[in-house]
């Protein structure tokens, strides 16, 4: 018995534990979902994170000792990214052809995403250190909590936000397009990756590599847009 | 395929030191991946041995969200009394904006296809 409490002490102490809980509970998140008929409600990403979450409740784990496991899936996001530059190149000839779309849908839906979910949180009451960091909230995190910070919000709750953004895109961003029949998967990809960053992107790869080359398109673009347009329009609103 | 893993790592680093020499509010890997491109475009294909690096990393994104989501939920409670008109604010904003997005997209797309087609009518 105590031969065990010390095997378990190691364990729990490396970092191997945790970087197993990752995979193998994203192993079987996977799964559920293909076998539920990919229902939105049961996206991978999102049923992971409840079920390690409870997990690390349970066993009274703190973050920082899940994410020196974690860190090593983590730390690949930074390669996924540059590798977005393969599907980026077989679909330049298409991207070519589109530029002007790409531009005007670019401008247009940054500007939406950080105008609407202002003013929804402003009409809901919220204060304005929470509108000032809902306004980037499509963009990629680091860029996303860079801009909060420079004007003047929380990068932390940004941080949130723009996870939770990502999601709810992922998740139920198909659905939308569907309704409004967008058959077009460079313009479902572009929409995706422009509302939803990396987590969208991420969706939009599993279903079709055209769509998955312009919402890493999308991603990469409106992290430079909102960027700079984002400060302009807070000014003029303040 | 490990001189193709090191390319994207390099690219990556190169990127990351880019952004922290100019302050552009773009990431690292962002900069990485035009890196990459550039790359592409001058060899004019992609190698088999990059193509294979690259699907292995990129059918697996979304697993690489897991962790910082986990860090998110785990400070949900920054969300405070705002939780109500955030949720609604975020739920609402992003459907929004990936209509707006789309439908402009499609419709400046369908547009230019007919004027193409309308062009090349004229020209018989």
């Amino acid at each position: 018995m105590n031969e065990l409490a010390g095997l378990w002490v190691y364990l729990s102490s490396s970092p191997l534990l945790h970087l197993t809980l990752t995979l193998a509970v994203f192993v079987l998140a996977s799964a559920l979902y293909k076998r539920l008929r990919m229902n939105p409600f049961l996206n991978p990403v999102l049923l992971s994170v409840v079920i390690i979450v409870l997990i690390l409740r349970f066993t009274d784990t703190g973050y920082q000792t899940y994410f020196e496991g974690a860190q090593f899936v983590h730390f690949l996001l930074g390669p996924a990214t540059v590798a977005l530059a393969i599907p980026l190149y077989r679909q330049f000839e298409r991207i070519k052809k589109s530029a002007l779309a790409i531009f005007v849908s670019l401008i247009c839906g940054s500007i939406t995403s950080a105008v609407s979910a202002v003013l929804i949180a402003w009409v809901l009451g919220a204060d304005v250190m929470t509108l000032i960091s809902l306004a980037p909230k499509s963009v990629t995190a680091p860029v996303a909590m860079g801009i909060t910070e420079q004007l003047g919000g929380l990068p932390s709750l940004t941080a949130i936000v723009v996870i939770l953004t990502g999601m709810i895109g992922a998740m139920f961003g198909p659905l939308v397009l569907n309704a409004l029949k967008i058959k077009d998967w460079a313009a479902r990809g572009f929409a995706i990756g422009t509302a939803s960053h990396g987590i969208g992107t991420a969706r939009a790869l599993q279903v079709n590599e055209l769509s998955g080359a312009f919402s890493g398109l999308a991603m990469g673009l409106n992290a430079l847009a909102t960027s700079i347009m984002l400060p302009i329009v807070w000014k003029f609103f303040s | 395929m490990l001189e193709y893993l090191t390319l994207i790592l390099a690219c990556q680093l190169v990127g990351e030191f880019a952004v922290s020499a100019a302050a552009v509010p773009v990431p690292g890997p962002v900069v990485g991946m035009i890196l990459l491109f550039v790359f592409l475009l001058i060899k004019g294909s992609v190698p088999e041995q990059l193509a294979n690096v690259s699907s292995g990393l990129l059918n697996n994104l979304s697993l690489m969200f897991v962790p910082a989501g986990v860090g998110v939920m785990v400070h949900f409670e920054v969300l405070g009394n705002d939780a109500l008109p955030i949720s609604v604010a975020l739920v609402t904003s992003t459907l929004l904006t990936i209509a707006v997005t789309a439908l402009l997209m499609n419709f400046l797309n369908t547009k230019r296809v007919d004027s193409s087609n309308a062009k090349v009518q004229g020209d018989e």
